[in-house]
């Protein structure tokens, strides 16, 4: 039987009736939001999935369609989101140590990489639409065809594997942009409410716990870059 | 006989603190939410029973008079996709596991009460985009829908349907992370993991397989739809696709969805029979560990559903063998409550029928299951109706028994009603009579060869369809009884005190209905699970709620 008994932090605005107090109310959020990246785990990996079984099918056409994407603008993009996880962690730290200013300046930078990264990639998408690379029937009259002595296609690979690849491609780094735009969302809500100064060095949880969010898909990225644009590079083409 | 007194019930329950359409549907309570998830679960299970009996009465006659092979087709993909999607994978888990995880953990609510009501929101969601392709011209392709049939040929609302699917995978998905999370940081002081009650356990295994299979099949039916409409090709093998893929996939959430039907019901099982044997469970952490072990196993054994799908004969050989030993941990959990009922003082009230009943059909359910992981037996039952009976002895058998079993136990503190005993108990055999006429033949009928998802068979085949037919009479007679009677129950039955059946669990020592918060105060707990010990010992210490203990 408990012997001592805690004071029920009334009076703070952010603790939720529910709880008892805000360390509880902090614990559950960090851990929810662990266990939801759990199912984004679960969710990528099934095309991780496919991508590997494709991979392993059709190594020579993978590697020509990789050729064709564009590298400088993929390197470009990593770094940005690495810089950005790293105002990310500014952001969270400031916050913690009770900085609004720091951490204000940390959240625009972090929505502005966001952003930047979001622009590149649309760059790169409009460059495979021109060359006709989007998969299928996506883009109603504009079916994938692109120009055979463009993609260097080799003898024996087929342009339908190459296009499994691009669909891979799509599904993947779309899947990972739509995480971006809602990153970037759930940003600008954060920045709302610290310009109105909620969060302390009391109550930082959601800033911790976007920041979870945000490292997360920057680390799908971390693995996207390689598996897309570097693996097999060389080989093929050319 | 000793007794466990809970406080005296005031006036104000969760029922009646507010009042109006607008306080249930914006509620944050997790029992008006669970209310909410009851009624809904119901209205798609009788839709999907309407299915059921068009399917039974097309049966009946070798020929197809009733319906033909087109419509055939729609109607058991529908009975399917209603009912594994929005009957019996929210069944026990949205209704009683909303209403008592925070209950028996002593908490105020779930960690997450606005994410709560959103995953009733998004059920709710893809039950109308659903309903709008069963009205739009249905969808033919099996719950399974396997490609390249479903991406290519079909002519239905495979779109439609996959996409009411794949929004209301998210709201098991949410259920599941805030049971997790309840359960890791919301439990009274006192409550330890092994003190909790094992409907806790088994709930917490249900919101594993949840969250690590949900997210899989929205990946995989996001993938369908794309390539039905845009002809992309991953699992087209005319450009280089493979269909397997996307049984692995689909099997992989599917499989393990199976144990997310039966696992909760088995948390339900375990209540009831230690309660009403009033003995502790027999080797309580064997129960315990043997939910989490099922939960574990579910995810290395899909592949026994590819044994005739072109699948390596290794991997059908490890499959099969991992499929086997999923059977280790169920039948502890069988032995376990076996072992529980000796020498226990057990009472034949309606709960316990029908987990006394869940036993039996789920023992013959599983065993039947091994003939289908032996690779050899598997080829002669592949697609046939010893394969629908199998499931349905436990899906229905198990699923559905666990369910209204648990549903009448918690009933009084649900409804603050006492539901009719007589009817409950009539019931109760009346299911599991036409239950098993229903199915039960249909074993011999699948051995002897007759293959599932056709409109028409051969003559010799009519008696077992005909014994079938006229048990799922019985057994739509025996749901729609209760469907009254705890309706009724709720305005006219009698009034309930706060623990009718006389236990120590914690749902039991607070008012009938409870109010909003759920307890008076803060419990502390300093009992064991299933402790039948003298009143002076398990008395409830705590104080008001503005005084919170710490935990211990």
């Amino acid at each position: 039987m408990a012997e001592s008994y805690v004071e029920h932090e009334v009076g703070h605005p952010a603790l939720q009736h529910h709880f008892a107090n805000l360390e509880q109310q902090r614990e559950a959020g960090t851990l929810g939001m662990w266990v939801f990246l759990v199912t984004e785990i679960m969710f990528f990996g099934g095309m991780f999935l496919a991508y590997t079984l494709y991979r392993s099918k059709y190594p020579e056409a993978f590697a020509i369609a990789s050729n064709h994407l564009d590298i400088k603008l993929g390197a470009i993009n990593t770094a940005v989101l690495i810089f950005s996880s790293f105002t990310m962690a500014m952001a969270v730290y400031s916050t913690q140590i009770g900085k609004r200013r720091a951490q204000i300046i940390s959240l625009v930078a972090t929505i502005i990489l966001g952003l930047a990264f979001l622009g590149i990639k649309a760059v790169e998408y409009y460059q495979k639409y021109e060359d006709h690379l989007i998969p299928g029937s996506l883009i109603p009259g504009n079916p994938f065809n692109p120009d055979p002595h463009a993609m260097h296609l080799t003898q024996g690979v087929l342009m339908q594997h190459v296009q499994m690849f691009y669909w891979i491609y799509f599904a993947m780094t779309g899947m990972h942009a739509l995480h971006m735009i809602i990153g970037v969302g759930l940003l600008s809500v954060l920045l709302y409410f610290s310009v109105k100064g909620r969060y302390s060095p009391e109550y930082h949880n959601p800033v911790e716990v976007i920041g979870l969010y945000w490292h997360f898909v920057d680390i799908v990225w971390i693995f996207l870059f390689p598996l897309l644009y570097l693996l097999g590079r060389h080989t093929g083409g050319h | 006989m000793e007794e466990f007194t809970p406080p005296v019930p005031s006036k104000i329950n969760y029922i009646n603190a507010q009042y109006g359409l607008k306080s249930w549907l914006l509620t944050k309570d997790h029992k008006r939410i669970a209310l909410l998830y009851l009624g809904s679960i119901t209205f798609f299970f009788f839709i999907g029973g309407i299915y059921a009996m068009l399917i039974r009465l097309e049966l009946l006659t070798p020929q197809g008079d009733l319906l033909q092979s087109t419509t055939y087709n729609k109607v058991f993909t529908q009975h399917g996709i209603i009912m594994v999607f929005f009957f019996l994978i929210p069944s026990i888990p949205a209704t009683l596991g909303n209403f008592l995880v925070p209950m028996m953990i002593g908490a105020k609510d779930l960690a997450f009460p606005r994410i709560n009501l959103l995953s009733w929101y998004i059920y709710m969601l893809g039950g109308i985009v659903t309903i709008y392709a069963l009205l739009a011209g249905g969808v033919d392709t099996g719950w399974t829908f396997y490609t390249p049939f479903s991406t290519t040929f079909s002519n239905s609302y495979v779109v439609a349907a996959g996409l009411g699917i794949f929004i209301n995978g998210f709201s098991s998905i949410l259920t599941g992370l805030n049971f997790i999370v309840t359960i890791h940081t919301m439990r009274a002081p006192g409550m330890t993991w092994f003190r909790l009650p094992l409907f806790i356990w088994s709930h917490y295994a249900t919101s594993l397989v949840m969250i690590l299979g949900t997210p899989v099949i929205a990946i995989t039916i996001l993938l369908v739809a794309f390539e039905r409409v845009a002809r992309i090709g991953i699992f087209d093998p005319a450009v280089g696709g493979d269909p397997v893929l996307f049984q692995h996939l689909f099997w992989f959430y599917s499989h393990p969805a199976v144990y997310i039907m039966i696992l909760p019901s088995m948390g339900v099982v375990s209540e009831l029979i230690a309660n009403f044997s009033r003995k502790n469970i027999f080797g309580y952490s064997f129960v315990a560990f043997s939910s989490l072990a099922i939960a574990v196993f579910g995810f290395l054994v899909w592949g026994h559903h590819l044994f005739v799908s072109g699948q390596s004969i290794y991997a059908g050989m490890i499959f099969s063998f991992l499929s086997f030993a999923v059977a280790v941990p169920s039948a502890i959990k069988v032995f376990n409550w076996t072992a529980t009922l000796y020498k226990g003082s057990i009472s034949f009230d309606t709960p316990m029928l029908y987990a006394l009943g869940f036993i039996g059909l789920f023992t013959i359910g599983g065993m039947t299951g091994l003939f289908l992981a032996t690779l050899g037996i598997d080829v002669h039952v592949t697609d046939t109706y010893f394969i629908v009976a199998h499931f349905h002895y436990i899906m229905v058998g198990g699923a559905i028994f666990g369910y209204l079993g648990g549903l009448h136990y918690w009933w009084p503190k649900i409804s603050g009603r006492m539901y009719p005993d007589g009817w409950g108990r009539f019931s109760a055999l009346l299911i599991f009579a036409g239950f098993n006429l229903t199915f039960f033949p249909q074993f011999v009928a699948g051995y002897l060869g007759m293959p599932r998802r056709y409109h028409a068979y051969p003559p010799e085949f009519q008696v077992f369809n005909v014994l079938s037919t006229a048990g799922a009479s019985i057994l739509a007679v025996g749901y729609l009884i209760p469907a009254v009677y705890l309706v009724w129950s709720m305005r006219y039955g009698k009034v309930a005190p706060g623990n009718p059946w006389n236990l120590p669990g914690l749902e039991w020592r607070t008012q009938s209905p409870p109010p909003t918060e759920n307890f008076d105060y803060t419990p502390v707990v300093t009992w064991e699970a299933y402790e039948f010990a003298p009143p002076e010992e398990t008395e409830v210490v705590g104080r008001f709620h503005d005084e919170v203990p710490e935990k211990v």
